[in-house]
C-alpha cells in the first residue's frame, strides 16, 4: 500500500503498515513454534534453550517495532533498556538462595521419598 | 490545547544520532528526552511496571527452585479436552494468540491515528478492546476452572506444592488487571477519537501513548508465558 507520507500528517510515528503485518505474523509463527516445544514434550536444557529463545525473540520484535523503540534516540532507548538489566543480579542472588533452602529443606524436612523427586532448578526431570 | 511537539524536525536533524547524541541529549541542560512529554511518562511508569512485575516472577522462581513438594505440570493443568482428546495446554495458547492479535489491531490503530483516518483508528481500537475483554474472560473461565475444579487457592492446592497457588493467582491477577485496565484505556481513547477530539487539536499522540501501554501488557504476556506456563 501506497501512503503519502505527507508532512502534515506525520507528527509522529509513521511506518508503512506492510511493516506491522510481516511483525505480527512472525509474533504468530514464534508463538506457535513456543507452543509446539511444550506439544511435543521437548525436555531438559533444549526445552529452556528454546523457550528462551524464542520468548527473547518476540519481546525484541514488540519492544523494537511495535513500541517504535528502534526509531527512537539513543537517550530513551537508553534509559528505559538498561535498568532492566539491574534485575538479572537480583535473579541471580535470589536463585542462589532459592538453592540453599532447597538444599537445607532436603537435608532437614523431607522424606528420602520426597527429596528426590523434583528439583525444577536444574531445568530437569518436570515432575 | 494545542500541544506543540517539543522538538522541530530541523532541531533533530541538528543534533548528532548514536553515542554522541546520547551523551548530548543528557547532558543537555533543558530536556533530555526529545519526545511528547506524555509518551516520557507512559514510558517512565512502564519501567516502574516493569520491575513490579519482575519482582513477582523473581519471586515465583525463588519458591518454585525451593519447594521439595511436587510443582503441578502446567502443560496438563491448562489442558482442555477438546472432540474428546486432551490437548496440552491449549487455553494459554489460545489466550495468546488472541493478545497477540490486539497487538497487531493496535499498532495498525496508532498507524492509521498519525495518518488521521479517526474511523479506522477507532474501529481498530475498538477491535483491540474487544481481543482484550476476551482475555479477561478467558482468564476468568480458567481461573473458575482452577478454584472450582482443581481446588487450587492462594494457600494451597490439590495437586502439589503449595506456591503453585499464590504464584499463581499474584501473577495473572496482576496481569489480568493491566488488561482490564487497558480495555477501559483503550474504549474512553477510542469514544474520543470517534467523537473528534484530537481531530480538533490535531494531535493523535494519545493513541501511541495508550499504544504502549497495550504492547507492554503483551510484552509481560510474553514473559509469563514462558517462565510460569512451559516452565
Amino acid at each position: 500500500m501506497q501512503t503519502v507520507p505527507a508532512a502534515e500528517h506525520a507528527s509522529g510515528q509513521q511506518h508503512p503498515i506492510g511493516l506491522y503485518l510481516r511483525v505480527w505474523a512472525l509474533l504468530f509463527v514464534l508463538s506457535t513454534l513456543s507452543y509446539l516445544v511444550d506439544y511435543f514434550r521437548i525436555e531438559g536444557y533444549l526445552r529452556w534453550f528454546l523457550i528462551v529463545a524464542f520468548m527473547l525473540m518476540k519481546a525484541g520484535l514488540i519492544i523494537a517495532v511495535f513500541m517504535h523503540m528502534r526509531w527512537e534516540r539513543l537517550a530513551l532507548i537508553v534509559a528505559i533498556l538498561l535498568p532492566p538489566f539491574c534485575l538479572l543480579v537480583l535473579v541471580g542472588l535470589m536463585h542462589v538462595e532459592a538453592d540453599y533452602t532447597f538444599s537445607t529443606r532436603g537435608a532437614y524436612f523431607t522424606s528420602d521419598v520426597q527429596q528426590t523427586a523434583v528439583h525444577p532448578g536444574t531445568g530437569q526431570e518436570r515432575r | 490545547m494545542a500541544q506543540r511537539p517539543p522538538t522541530s524536525r530541523e532541531d533533530l536533524l541538528a543534533s548528532p544520532a548514536g553515542w554522541q547524541g546520547f551523551v548530548a541529549d543528557w547532558s543537555a541542560d533543558r530536556e533530555a528526552f526529545k519526545v511528547p512529554w506524555g509518551k516520557a511518562m507512559m514510558w517512565i511508569f512502564l519501567v516502574s511496571d516493569t520491575f513490579v512485575f519482575s519482582c513477582f516472577l523473581v519471586g515465583y522462581m525463588t519458591v518454585r527452585v525451593s519447594t521439595t513438594a511436587v510443582w503441578p505440570n502446567p502443560s496438563e493443568v491448562f489442558a482442555l479436552t477438546i472432540g474428546g482428546t486432551s490437548v496440552p495446554l491449549i487455553l494459554i495458547a489460545i489466550m495468546t494468540f488472541i493478545l497477540i492479535s490486539s497487538s497487531g489491531t493496535m499498532a495498525m490503530a496508532v498507524n492509521y491515528a498519525y495518518r488521521r483516518e479517526r474511523v479506522k483508528t477507532a474501529l481498530l481500537m475498538l477491535a483491540t478492546a474487544a481481543f482484550g475483554a476476551s482475555f479477561v474472560g478467558l482468564q476468568a473461565f480458567e481461573w473458575t476452572h482452577l478454584i472450582v475444579d482443581e481446588g487450587v487457592r492462594p494457600w494451597g492446592n490439590a495437586m502439589g506444592a503449595a506456591q503453585f497457588g499464590a504464584a499463581f493467582f499474584t501473577i495473572t491477577g496482576f496481569h489480568g488487571l493491566h488488561v482490564s485496565a487497558g480495555v477501559i484505556y483503550l474504549l474512553v481513547v477510542a469514544l474520543k477519537v470517534l467523537l473528534g477530539r484530537y481531530e480538533r487539536s490535531g494531535n493523535y499522540q494519545i493513541v501511541e501513548i495508550a499504544g504502549l501501554y497495550w504492547h507492554f501488557v503483551d510484552l509481560v504476556w510474553v514473559f509469563i508465558f514462558a517462565f510460569f506456563y512451559l516452565w
